[in-house]
């Protein structure tokens, strides 16, 4: 995330005429909210550096008090449970690689079939012609109407009886297919590719399923970045339906067992220390996916006004 | 009705766009060749329809079927007619988790906008900085349990930095999170503070759909920054701010992550939001077929709601050439 937040806003455009005082309280405004977005961030930090008696014993210190780095111990589950306990944690184990490992399972499998298949869909629905084409689309669309809610319930039914329950496929199969999202997404891109283009490849004797791969496809690729990137957030990120079809270790993802990490922390003089150390870990891949793509993301998320 | 049809910055945003568009083209018109694709394109389409209709259509459809059921996984559903309908209708705690729930999305929704509305204008208004952009967005990369855990810290009674300056301000501690009063406003801030940044760069996409001479032309005229905003900006991104408001009202009506981690619906059903009542007869009390019939309603206040708001505020319509 350093990429991302170590430089302050300086670029200011040439002062326009008057105002100056109105500027000046828009860029404390500004400064302001940078502000509140970003200090959790180093609390977290602060946090998960210091031990829990630290904690307690100066709860306004703005540096890290006592630093260690036993927190991140615990919650990578270095320590053992007598030497845990000693420092306000729980004794019981967090298998976090495996987490780490399952989430990063998850969201790529989800990722990269959603945006396959998607785009797959958005090529017929875009450039190729069919009957029932625009009935089957606006079926599609009446799709995005559809509260996720809704479908959870009766999806974890189907994945009851489909005996996928606490598994990764369970977790990734309602979302691995398409969002209608998704589709409209890479529509309204590829519609907007010039024809000739494509009459160009078609000459050259190329047929139309290499036209998607050859031309189609490379041609939006920041638009499909862009959607791999909030995709692999929103997966990565998801909490509700996890928690729902996963029971064991085998399929837990990092959300969940973070969830749990809190639970189990002892309720009176919860180890804030551990917990912080856990968030931090859970956080850190999506601030270093974004730290890599961040510059494209925020300059097309126009895109993604209609989600 | 859909969202979509009122996509709003349907124009590539500076820089989003690829260097190779250099004739973009809306035109609907399929690549040349006679007749239809018909074989190739239901290939292209068979695994997206699959998971559409499977997990999608099906369970729309089994979501409706199963709110006329009793329901407990283990045996099979049995019709039970409108019982979970009529049940609901007469459960309390329904309708308090329906209101909890009303009075989040007011209180997110609210100071989402308003907050989300003034830092699009600041970042297009003051400066085009991408770094900023790209801080404003940080929260949004957080899981709503990260964002929660966060907060539980800060706002933590005894030893949270948020209670500390508080209290060294010379105010009594506050219980952010184990208060009856305070809780769901609580809940609702710590979402806005992770996903204000978001809505703030959808609306920021809608600004810059707006010509800049438009203020340069008024500025010649004398008008003042605070003029400009409510007679250029406020209109012109009217259909783009109502599209994200339908969006984020239908978002925030489903809230669960945040309140399963900080308060679990405590204290005393204070913040039992609606999904996670909904959660709680499912995989609680194994009342499948009542969960559903909530669920079903949930369905029938988002559409009622995102079909007034469209109508009201005339998302469909822009004011913009």
């Amino acid at each position: 995330m350093t990429a991302v937040t170590t430089t302050t806003p300086t670029r200011v455009r040439p002062a326009r005429r008057g105002f100056p005082f109105g500027r000046a309280v828009a860029w404390t405004v500004m400064g302001l909210i940078v502000l509140i977005t970003l200090l959790p961030f180093y609390w977290i930090l602060r946090t998960a550096l210091s031990t829990n008696a630290g904690l307690s014993a100066d709860p306004t210190n703005p540096l890290p008090v006592d630093l260690t780095t036993s927190g991140f111990e615990r919650a990578l589950g270095l320590q053992s449970a007598e030497e845990a306990i000693a420092q306000g944690g729980a004794g019981g184990g967090l298998d976090f690689w495996r987490y780490l490992l399952n989430s990063v399972l998850v969201s790529t499998l989800i990722t990269g079939c959603q945006i396959f298949f998607s785009a797959m869909a958005a090529y017929a629905f875009s450039r190729l012609r069919w009957r029932g084409r625009d009935a089957v689309f606006g079926l599609f669309l009446a799709g995005m109407m559809v509260p996720a809610i809704f479908t959870l319930l009766p999806n974890f039914v189907l994945i009851k009886q489909l005996h996928l329950v606490d598994t990764l496929l369970g977790i990734a199969l309602p979302t691995m297919f398409m969002t209608p999202f998704a589709v409209f997404f890479l529509r309204q891109f590829f519609m907007n590719i010039p024809k000739e283009v494509e009459e160009a490849a078609l000459l050259d004797g190329a047929g139309k399923v290499k036209i998607f791969f050859r031309v189609v496809l490379p041609m939006a690729s920041t638009p499909i970045v862009t959607l791999g990137v909030l995709t692999y957030i929103t997966s990565w990120n998801d909490y509700f339906w996890p928690l729902m079809v996963s029971y064991s270790d085998s399929s837990r993802v990092l959300t969940v067992a973070l969830a749990i990490f809190r639970a189990q922390t002892p309720a009176t003089g919860v180890d804030w220390s551990g917990l912080m150390a856990a968030t931090l870990i859970a956080a850190l891949p999506m601030l270093v996916l974004f730290a890599c793509f961040a510059r494209r993301i925020v300059s097309s998320i126009g895109f993604t006004g209609i989600k | 009705m859909t969202i979509a049809s009122s996509s709003p910055p349907s124009r590539l945003p500076a820089g989003g766009a690829t260097e190779a568009h250099s004739t973009p083209r809306t035109r609907r018109t399929e690549a040349g060749g006679n007749g239809g694709d018909g074989r190739l394109a239901a290939v292209f389409i068979a695994p997206a329809l699959l998971g559409f209709v499977v997990f999608l259509l099906w369970p729309t459809l089994r979501g409706v079927y199963l709110s006329f059921t009793r329901f407990n996984l283990l045996t099979p559903a049995e019709w039970v007619g409108l019982d979970n309908y009529v049940r609901m209708v007469n459960d309390p705690i329904f309708w308090d988790s329906l209101w909890v729930t009303v009075e989040y999305v007011v209180i997110n929704i609210g100071v989402q906008t308003v907050a989300a509305l003034v830092i699009a204008v600041l970042l297009q208004r003051l400066t085009q900085s991408a770094v900023l952009r790209g801080i404003v967005l940080t929260p949004y990369l957080m899981s709503n349990v990260v964002a929660g855990l966060v907060w539980l810290w800060i706002l933590d009674t005894q030893l949270g930095i948020g209670n500390e300056i508080i209290s060294a301000v010379g105010v009594d501690r506050i219980p952010f999170l184990a208060d009856e009063t305070w809780a769901i406003p609580t809940i609702a801030l710590i979402n806005v503070w992770r996903h204000v940044g978001y809505t703030a760069l959808l609306l920021f996409a809608g600004l810059q759909a707006i010509p800049n001479d438009m203020y340069e032309a008024a500025r010649v005229d004398g008008a003042s920054e605070w003029r400009m905003f409510w007679r250029i900006t406020m209109p012109l991104l009217r259909p783009v701010l109502a599209v994200v408001l339908i969006m984020t009202v239908i978002g925030s009506f489903q809230v669960f992550d945040t309140v399963a981690v900080t308060t679990a619906g405590g204290p005393a059903n204070a913040t039992n939001v609606l999904q996670y009542y909904i959660y709680g007869s499912a995989f609680g009390r194994f009342q499948f077929g009542y969960a559903s019939a909530m669920s079903v309603a949930l369905l029938v206040v988002l559409s009622a709601i995102t079909i007034l708001q469209y109508r009201l505020t005339r998302a469909g319509r822009t004011d913009l050439g």
